[in-house]
């Protein structure tokens, strides 16, 4: 079968699985939906996936994730899991609505709400294209590579959460995503939709967990719109095998005063790239979009963030750090637009990395494109190694070597790690590098 | 307590050190003096174990244990305090985590138990008097955005709350105003007089520190060697006559041993 698929075009044999996808759609194929699926699904067939000549991937080749035959998930069947097998994955002491994610779709069963939150609205993508698509296809954005095309064109996994006017959800939202089948390796592709009401106030964590050994590619897109005036807080932690793809995409439209907090804490995947586009179609709204990833082993991450200044009076603050140990990679490519009309914008962006071994490696891309002129923008990325003179200063008074390292990793990484506004999961996040320096020394 | 027998040291191939002979005894003060560039700090630093430099001949031991196979921090460990030059400002880290592990990491090392929150905390809170250290200062990340006076009394307060037996002072008096010479001079006393065995090397360009730290011997390095020792007299009679006529005593090019 393999030897086949490798002389076949990878595209025909996506086609094919779309072919048993509308299949499997009965009734549902002459929806609107499915015109935009049947639509992405030729774009998919004419650009076929990118390759490394692609400026836009130029520094994380595709190619690794190209030599596997991904199975769409749906074809696998579902995953027997009992609560007992994720609990290690909850972050420790922290009441959240949770909604459990196995292989992209929704699992209502291992699912579980905080009392008192019942206006929070949740429902799977499939239940919502049943009823209503037109706040999909509200939303729904254009594909922009063979990847989110594939993804649009398989669209059935995900959800879609609304936080309804005024509401301000005391407890966070936690999207726990499980993946990885013991039938072979599969492709899972959910697409999720947030919309932040008008005035509302949430935080929502959006974790990754490998619970399988088998290859994946984990191929998703998620739309956020922050209405007027609301705050939403999103913070994404990877820490998925050595064995699982992750490709994902953000897309973040922005309305009048609001305000978006991003997190992106990256552990890795053996390939991860997470695309994150964040645009203001209204004044006086607000982006932080921040990071730390820490890629040891022979792990890809590539973080690639563009922030769209389309309008004027927004600010937007970036601060992504990296740390990079034995055959890591990282990428970092972070594009700042400012629009002719966006005065008075403020943005500033900086990336910092830290090597840690001779053969790791980092690209760092900040870029600016300012055509306003009334704007007070800065960026900047820095490349460097543990520093000698602090490790001597902590042994001479009595700190082994080892743990002087970590110190001072810790210390690379406070700053960031501060910005984390959940007290529990910062807690976590520290305590997952430390578990990562502690097998990284041994 | 500290023997230092015929060293020679180099760094990158141009020889620095060439043949120390010094024994500090328990309780003993040393001062080791000298014009710039003739070795002092070099000494210092590789008492302390700082990487960079290749011992070529001659033995450093400490209390009978060859100091020079040691790692920097069983040097710590073993009782060895270096106060620095240019202590490092390490952004991220507080001064009251850095201490705190630096204090437990020791206590391992000699078989006790490591200290509690608060338990550290008392021990700080009898400390931070001696050198006038404040609660703000403590809890700041270590040596960041410090003047330099504050550094240079962080050390001090490190060398009270770490209680080595030996303490080395790298050129600690440079840059300080009178008042905090005073506090960091006092500081050092204070530290000297807990116990009869505790001992100091204070490395200086000048004699102005010896005022208040008192030596037993004063030792004079020219060109890696140490041309002359005394008692505290010497350190005065540098004072007036400068360093050129140690200079001149023992002008030798320096391509011969």
């Amino acid at each position: 079968m393999a030897e086949i698929i490798e002389k076949t075009d990878l595209r025909d044999y996506y086609h094919s699985h779309f072919q048993a996808f509308e299949n499997s759609l009965n009734g549902l194929k002459e929806t609107e939906i499915h015109l935009e699926r049947k639509k992405a699904m030729e774009q998919f067939m004419q650009s076929g996936f990118p390759t490394a000549d692609n400026e836009e991937w130029r520094y994380t080749n595709p190619a690794p994730i190209l030599k596997h035959t991904f199975m769409p998930a749906f074809e696998a069947g579902e995953v027997e899991l009992k609560k007992e097998s994720f609990e290690k994955y909850l972050i420790k002491d922290l009441p959240v609505n949770l909604f459990v994610f196995v292989n992209g779709k929704l699992r209502e069963d291992l699912s579980v709400r905080q009392k008192g939150e019942e206006a929070l609205e949740l429902e799977s993508l499939s239940a919502v294209m049943k009823k209503d698509s037109e706040v999909i296809r509200k939303y729904l954005s254009e594909p922009v590579n063979g990847f989110t095309a594939l993804n649009k064109a398989f669209l059935n996994d995900g959800a879609v959460l609304r936080i309804p006017e005024g509401l301000v959800l005391e407890n966070p939202v936690h999207f726990l995503f499980l993946s990885g089948s013991p039938l072979g390796e599969i492709l899972i592709q959910p697409r999720i939709f947030i919309i932040a009401g008008k005035n509302s106030q949430a935080k929502i964590i959006e974790s990754h967990h490998s619970i399988f050994e088998n290859a994946y590619l984990f191929n998703s897109v998620t739309e956020i719109v922050t209405e007027e005036s609301a705050v939403l807080s999103y913070y994404k932690i990877e820490n998925e095998s050595e064995a699982a793809f992750h490709l994902s995409r953000l897309q973040v439209r922005q309305q009048r005063s609001s305000a978006f907090n991003c997190f992106t804490v990256t552990f890795g995947g053996s390939l991860v790239r997470n695309d994150l586009n964040s645009v203001f179609s209204g004044e006086y709204a607000e982006t932080n979009l921040n990071g730390l990833y820490l890629a040891d082993g022979k792990r890809h991450i590539d973080n690639h963030t563009v922030i769209d200044h389309a309008v004027p009076h927004c600010n937007s603050n970036e601060l992504y750090k990296g740390i990079l140990d034995d055959k890591g990679r990282g990428v970092f490519n972070g594009k700042v637009i400012v629009r002719k009309d966006a005065q008075k914008t403020q943005a500033y962006q900086s990336n910092k990395n830290l090597l840690l071994s001779r053969t790791a490696k980092i690209d760092t891309k900040p870029q600016l494109e300012i055509f306003a002129d009334d704007v007070k923008c800065s960026h900047g990325a820095t490349v460097g190694q543990l520093n000698e003179e602090a490790l001597f200063y902590l042994q001479s008074r009595g700190v082994g070597i080892e743990k002087a390292q970590s110190i001072l990793i810790n210390a690379f990484a406070s700053d960031v790690i501060d910005l984390i506004n959940i007290e529990k999961l910062k807690e976590t996040v520290n305590q997952q590098i430390m578990d990562k320096l502690h097998k990284v020394s041994e | 307590m500290l023997t230092v027998k015929d060293l020679y040291a180099s760094v990158e191939e141009k020889e620095i050190l060439k043949g120390i002979n010094l024994k500090v005894n328990p309780g003993e003060v040393h001062a080791i003096m000298g014009p710039n560039g003739s070795g002092k700090s070099t000494l210092a630093s590789i008492i302390a174990g700082r990487e960079g430099y290749s011992v070529t001949n001659g033995s450093v031991t400490f209390e009978g244990k060859d100091l020079l196979s040691m790692s920097p921090e069983d040097r710590a460990r073993e009782g060895i305090f270096l106060a620095f030059q240019y202590p490092v400002e390490i952004p991220g880290i507080s001064n009251a985590t850095f201490l705190k592990t630096a204090v437990n990491e020791i206590r391992k090392y000699k078989g006790l138990e490591e200290l509690d929150a608060m338990e550290f905390l008392a021990l700080i809170r009898e400390k931070m008097k001696i050198v006038g250290i404040d609660q703000t200062l403590f809890s700041r990340p270590v040596n960041h955005g410090f003047s330099g006076g504050e550094k240079k009394r962080n050390e001090i307060f490190q060398l009270a709350v770490l209680d080595p037996k030996l303490a080395i002072l790298d050129e600690t008096d440079s840059g300080l105003d009178i008042d905090a010479l005073k506090i960091v001079a006092n500081g050092v006393n204070v530290f000297k007089q807990q116990s009869k065995e505790k001992a100091v090397i204070v490395v200086t360009h000048y004699q102005r520190l010896l005022d208040y730290i008192v030596p037993d011997y004063v030792h004079v390095l020219y060109n890696g060697r140490i041309v002359k020792s005394g008692t505290k007299e010497l350190a005065l009679e540098l004072e007036e006559r400068g360093y050129d006529w140690i200079k001149e005593e023992n002008n030798i090019p320096a391509s011969t041993k």
